[in-house]
């Protein structure tokens, strides 16, 4: 009996050890061929870019589209002289497709880096599946304050900012003008309550009313803007980007405030937006940390670029954009397309050697910019339309109040 | 604090009344002809889109707007022959599938011919301004206007359904629709006539919305979500039910998302009744819904015989 039993294992274990050896024997080429590619540098860089590219606010995702080509046909279609493939997924402004479409680039189209995403809370969704694969995930505008703070990581940068800045410079702003009694209205979702906390945490005088809209489907605000004549501020501070900006500013002329209660915005006039908002946005104040007449070589490089190759003033979404496919280029550059090598990328990214529209960029250790915040206008150009013009600076070398929170 | 009550319920009249010009139509084709028609808001949103354009092109708001109701209505007929009259005798889901279907199709075609950048219709001097209409309270003239364009609209098809012979087949068909066929009314001709009047209406409400909330693509589709809550609030097919239950949905929406922040701050600390309200205001029409439904489950004017 015992001879019978210990037959069977050990042809078994012979069997096991033959299957092993054979393996092994499979496996080596491809193990030298893994590591051989490993050392060489990749054949593509694919990248990925998620926007908004239907419904209302398809413009922008247009918008970051054509800067993404731009940027492209700058630098030759090729990064460290690699060639570069850019898969665009459309986000539809919902966190749960924003997420599907990352994944969808992740699993199918392996792609080496993500970048794109206009809003807070459609990165949100779409940041753990990007970074928990330790792929580079690049935002060209959202910037919300979780990854600023607790929940950084090595493999998210922010080409924009975190949302907070640009708002704290609202914040200084009206304390500049002398406004004492400020009334908040944004929309109520991640970038809305990263804005008000921004300006509260500057803004020295009194909030004497604050309305949280929601989002996005609101787009009649009566009942706030009564509200505020009831209220009487001295400033009003709104964040309403895209299409919702442009609601709320004909609204607000329309009840006959504009003329009398001074009215402060971040994100909610640019070069898409002023198209139907025109005289609305007059003698508005606005905080920006881009301006397309900032006076940088890259930046004049980008702008007169955009408008030649698309016939379009630029807006910051583009300008992020056009910075975010820099960057990546910069850290293809650095370590020479080995983009297996994600230490040697992340000291390449975080060293950020490129040459931004927005003049001398640097990363704080989140990861996102130490940027200047600057005051801007609207003016009506020569030929009937109008611009946006950078008329001081608010804030210099600013960096985002979460950093500290950041542990990486 | 009486003036700010009255210019919010105001605020709240006008958004009930833009409510009720697209509900109106909807619970026609929905009461009538057992239509669902999701695409309703399309239609408001290419009267939308019609009324910016002749308003560029004639330069005047007036005849821009005169031009665009009928260009709606016409739209609105073209896609009954074409698309929708070989659905009436298919149940509800095919009906969602098929019109969920145009909504794509008329959103990718205004994307086409317009342009995704959207549209703005700019008021003449006249309707820009402000008129005092109380001491102490001016108010957005075009608001005004709203208004007043919306109860006029009200009172024409108060007018239209009970008084006219075609009111009368339309409130036979939404009783008994088998019965007005059989009776020997041209019930496809009925049918056309009556969804080409809630396009009508639905091209009325977009290009009044247009100069306040700019004209874009998918603009009917949150709307669309409120107006099929006002006519079940209202009762299907009942045009009564959708003028007081679209009032009284812009009126609590408003009324809510004005005053209870600073209801629940009496008793609440700030921010956590600043957290409660927003998510309150937002229930509240929903909350109304619901609790009609318990106590009229068809609606608070159902159509007699249904």
């Amino acid at each position: 009996m015992p001879s019978a039993r210990t037959a069977p294992v050990t042809t078994a274990i012979s069997r096991r050890v033959s299957m092993l050896l054979g393996a092994a024997l499979l496996a080596s080429p491809l193990a030298l061929a893994a590591m051989d590619a490993a050392a060489q540098p990749a054949k593509k860089v694919k990248i990925g870019f998620v926007t908004t590219l239907s419904g209302p606010n398809a413009a922008y995702g247009q918008d970051m589209k054509n800067a993404v080509e731009l940027a492209l046909d700058h630098l030759g279609r090729k990064m460290g002289g690699i060639p570069v493939e850019v898969v665009y997924e459309d986000d539809e402004q919902k966190p749960e497709v924003g997420k599907q479409k990352t994944e969808k680039l992740l699993q199918r189209d392996k792609v080496d880096f993500v970048a794109g995403y206009i809003w807070s809370n459609v990165l949100l969704a779409s940041y753990k599946p990007v970074v928990d694969s330790n792929t580079f995930l690049i935002s060209a505008n959202a910037g919300p304050s979780q990854l600023a703070g607790e929940q950084c990581s090595p493999y998210f940068f922010a080409a924009s900012w975190q949302n907070d800045q640009p708002h704290m410079g609202v914040g200084e702003l009206l304390n500049q003008k002398g406004a004492k009694r400020a009334y908040l209205v944004a929309p109520n979702y991640a970038a809305g309550q990263d804005g008000v906390n921004g300006v509260k945490t500057l803004f020295k005088g009194e909030v004497v009313g604050q309305d949280m809209t929601k989002w996005p489907d609101q787009l009649d605000f009566s009942a706030e803007i009564s509200k505020i004549r009831a209220a009487k501020p001295d400033g009003v501070y709104v964040f309403f980007p895209g299409r919702w900006g442009v609601q709320f500013l004909t609204q607000y002329a329309q009840a006959g405030l504009k003329k009398d209660i001074p009215l402060y915005s971040a994100f909610t006039v640019d070069a898409v937006t002023l198209k139907l908002q025109k005289d609305v946005a007059l003698d508005t104040y606005l905080a920006m940390t881009w301006g397309p007449d900032l006076p940088f070589a890259a930046n004049q490089k980008f702008v007169d670029g955009f408008k030649k190759k698309h016939g379009d003033t630029p807006t910051f979404y583009a300008s992020q954009s056009y910075d975010a496919i820099n960057l990546i280029a910069s850290g293809v550059a650095a370590t020479k397309g080995n983009l297996k090598d994600k230490a040697a990328m992340r000291k390449a990214l975080e060293a950020a050697k490129f040459d931004s529209v927005r003049g001398p960029f640097k990363f704080g250790n989140n990861h996102f910019p130490i940027s200047n915040i600057y005051q801007q206008e609207v003016y009506k150009t020569a030929d009937g339309g109008y611009d946006l013009r950078t008329i001081n600076t608010v804030l210099t070398a600013h960096q985002d109040l979460h950093a500290p929170k950041c542990k990486m | 604090m009486t003036l700010l009550i009255f210019e919010q319920f105001l605020n709240g009249l006008q958004i009930g009344l833009l409510l009720f010009l697209l509900a109106a139509g909807l619970t026609l084709v929905f009461g009538i002809m057992d239509m669902v028609n999701l695409a309703h808001g399309s239609l408001y949103m290419m009267g939308a889109y019609f009324a910016a354009v002749f308003v560029q092109w004639t330069d005047s708001f007036v005849l821009g707007a005169i031009l665009a109701l009928p260009a709606g209505m016409l739209l609105g007929v073209a896609t009954e022959y074409v698309a929708l009259r070989s659905l009436y005798a298919r149940d509800h889901l095919d009906q969602v599938l098929a019109t969920f279907g145009l909504i794509l199709f008329f959103n990718e075609l205004a994307r086409l011919i317009f342009g995704a950048g959207g549209m703005a219709i700019e008021l003449p001097a006249l309707l820009a301004g402000q008129i005092e209409i109380l001491p102490g309270l001016p108010y957005p003239t075009y608001r005004f206007a709203i208004i007043a364009a919306g109860l006029l609209c009200a009172g024409f098809l108060f007018l239209l359904v009970q008084k006219t012979r075609l009111g009368m087949l339309i409130r036979a068909g939404a009783s008994n629709r088998e019965m007005v066929g059989a009776l020997g009314v041209d019930i496809k001709l009925l049918f056309t006539l009556v969804f080409g009047l809630g396009s009508a209406l639905a091209a009325l409400a977009g290009l009044m919305a247009g100069p306040i909330s700019t004209v874009q693509i998918g603009m009917g589709d949150n709307v669309l979500i409120l107006c099929f809550v006002v006519i079940v609030i209202g009762g299907l097919g009942s045009i009564r039910g959708a003028f007081v239950a679209a009032v009284l949905v812009g009126v609590l929406e408003t009324m809510g998302r004005a005053f209870l922040p600073n209801i629940l701050g009496s008793f609440l600390n700030p921010s956590e009744a600043g957290t409660l309200a927003q998510a309150l205001s937002s229930m509240l029409v929903y909350i109304l819904m619901a609790g009609v439904l318990v106590l009229r489950p068809a609606g608070l004017f159902p159509a007699p015989g249904r």
